[in-house]
């Protein structure tokens, strides 16, 4: 909106201008924390990384910042992530793009006033309060249920946890997706006799792939940076995955990235040693990770938005 | 009969599509409920633990390492406190913020830069947001650890980008013609912000704060990084208090092994900061609805 100012009151104008840079002041502040963000992050880890090579703290296998042998190694911490983030996937994803289905294609607009709603609850309730759901109610109740040994603290609770979280993620994107698939499409479809049914799997989830796949990297960045469910539920493990056991994976303590972070933090750990500088090279792994990934989804959503407006 | 012969025509199209049809809506619908029905027999399980525990001793004490003695208050008074603050601070630059990108910015390349921006600091890890606040709060301006001040600047910037988004939705849903309008009495684009636009966009700015809030007063993960204590006995009473809130204070009393902890003092806890958070949103809630009827 660029409107002429007719006023030729000086004050009025030297007030107005005064406004324009003072709101500049507060977007620009957005900028200022991204930088913010990125350089806490990088001088820490720039620290950390003096004091243990950057190569060893990528590449190896163990990690073990203040017991002896201590090792820094982050790959253990990734695989504990990547176990949580494809257990929650496996919850999520079918779930999300079949709730974005019925919603967009079966539900009349009284079903979906009170879905929608209902839905994003699920991504309202505080982690820590799921954290303590999987700990006291969802581990104990596998475990009379399924003919498992389940541990304590153990990524299935934690994953089938995350995953609940992030249904509303999956689904509200994907749906926005499918109602932006034009009518006609679906009306092409019907006038061929297909079903609903088809026309939901072979014509709406096609043409809206670009608009689902960026709602799955969304809801997997989240998992990823997901702390108190996975801190409160999956344990202090830090082990690599054995994909050879794919059960034991899911049914023994692990620990990700974000868990790791948290035990420093609440343990006794200050100074400058280089157990409290871990904290800030795994952040910033943890940052570079989900940064790339919603920038990814930011893209490919924007694609999406571009082809049917 | 006739479910598993999708492969011969002879037994009419129609009729074997229409199973299928008919099985996959269920499953949509079944799929749809799952994470609802799910969450509800979570809540009603935690909601009958809670009973017998959480009394007005509950809500009155502080923690305490009996279980029959140990008390919410200060956890709760230390979340309503940061959450006041983190109001005060994230309301006007929200507000200002998206004033700017709605009312005076150009569609240019800094614009969408800002723009893009916002969207991806909504989707930072809360945690990291925590080690910012650790470096930046906590070390660079020396505010202290874990106090009120900290604890709010930190979780501020976190919900910022949430409470700008939504401040945009209901500035830009000012019609048009309104603005033109007061341009046309001979208003300044300032005043026309002042009188007219703000006014009307601020049911719907209320109700993404509030809702914001709501948001706020569950983050657990980085108060923990700016190493506010778990457990505090005391009132906070000035800015530089250290503070607890009801989050830090439930993982906290999460990992006692007692099952009058697990299975009764962190049930109420749960069930106390659920109420807070009903209590908020539906506060935003009564905004929006009182306001859309009048509109």
């Amino acid at each position: 909106m660029s409107q002429p100012d007719f006023s030729h009151d000086g004050i009025r104008t030297a007030r107005g201008t005064a406004f324009r840079y003072l709101f500049m002041l507060c977007a620009l502040l957005s900028i200022l924390t991204t930088v913010a963000i990125i350089l806490t992050l990088l001088l820490d880890a720039i620290d950390f990384f003096a004091q243990i090579p950057l190569v060893d703290f990528l590449t190896g296998t163990r990690w073990s910042p203040t017991n002896e042998p201590i090792a820094f190694g982050v790959l253990p911490l990734i695989s504990g992530t990547l176990v949580i983030t494809i257990g929650s996937a496996m919850v999520a994803l079918p779930i999300g793009l079949l709730t974005a289905i019925y919603l967009s294609e079966y539900a009349s607009d009284r079903q979906r006033a009170y879905l929608k709603p209902a839905l994003e609850v699920l991504a309202g309730v505080p982690t820590v309060v799921y954290g303590y759901f999987a700990l006291v109610y969802v581990t104990p109740a596998i475990d009379t249920i399924l003919p498992v040994d389940l541990s304590t603290f153990n990524a299935l609770s934690a994953s089938i946890m995350v995953g609940i979280m992030i249904i509303p993620m999956v689904s509200s994107i994907s749906e926005d997706a499918m109602s932006a698939v034009p009518d006609s499409l679906r009306q092409a479809s019907y006038g061929l006799g297909a079903t609903k049914f088809t026309v939901s799997t072979s014509v709406v989830v096609p043409a809206a792939l670009s608009g689902i796949f960026s709602s799955f990297i969304l809801a997997l960045s989240r998992a990823i940076g997901e702390t108190m469910i996975v801190a409160i539920a999956a344990g202090q493990t830090p082990r690599m995955i054995d994909l050879t056991d794919p059960a034991g994976m899911f049914l023994d303590s692990i620990q990700p990235m974000t868990s790791a972070m948290v035990q420093i933090g609440t343990g006794d750990i200050v100074g400058q040693g280089p157990a409290y500088k871990s904290l800030f090279a795994v952040g910033l792994t943890l940052f570079v990770i989900t940064f790339v990934m919603n920038l990814i989804s930011e893209l490919v959503a924007s694609r999406y938005r571009e082809v049917y407006r | 009969m006739a479910a598993d012969t999708g492969e011969t025509p002879a037994d009419g199209f129609g009729r074997i599509s229409r199973t299928k049809d008919v099985a996959f809506r269920l499953l949509a619908l079944a799929a749809t409920l799952v994470g609802i029905v799910s969450l509800a027999a979570l809540l009603l399980n935690v909601a009958v633990d809670a009973v017998g525990w959480l009394d007005w001793q509950f809500l009155t004490n502080p923690p305490h390492p009996n279980p029959y003695e140990a008390g919410f208050l200060p956890a709760l008074v230390g979340s309503i406190a940061i959450m006041l603050m983190i109001a005060l601070v994230t309301f006007p630059l929200g507000v200002g913020a998206a004033v700017y990108l709605e009312e005076y910015a150009d569609d240019g390349y800094l614009t969408r830069f800002i723009q893009l921006n916002i969207a991806n600091l909504a989707g930072v890890p809360s945690v990291v947001y925590g080690l910012l606040g650790l470096g930046l709060f906590v070390g660079l301006f020396n505010i202290g650890y874990g106090t009120v001040l900290a604890a709010a600047f930190t979780i501020a910037l976190l919900i910022l980008p949430i409470v700008i988004i939504s401040a945009q939705e209901a500035i830009r849903a000012v019609p048009d013609s309104q603005r033109q309008a007061s341009y046309g009495m001979g208003a300044t684009k300032w005043q026309t912000i002042r009188n007219v636009v703000l006014p009307r966009a601020m049911p719907g700015i209320m109700t993404g704060t509030i809702l914001a809030l709501g948001r706020a007063i569950g983050e657990t993960a980085p108060l923990i990084m700016i190493a506010a204590p778990t457990t505090v006995f005391g009132l906070p009473n000035s800015f530089f208090s250290k503070v607890s809130a009801m989050p830090l204070q439930i993982y906290n009393w999460a990992s006692y092994p007692q099952t009058e902890f697990q299975y009764g003092v962190v049930a109420a806890g749960v069930v106390t900061l659920l109420v807070v958070l009903l209590t908020i949103n539906s506060i935003a809630i009564i905004i929006r609805n009182r306001y859309q009827q009048r509109t």
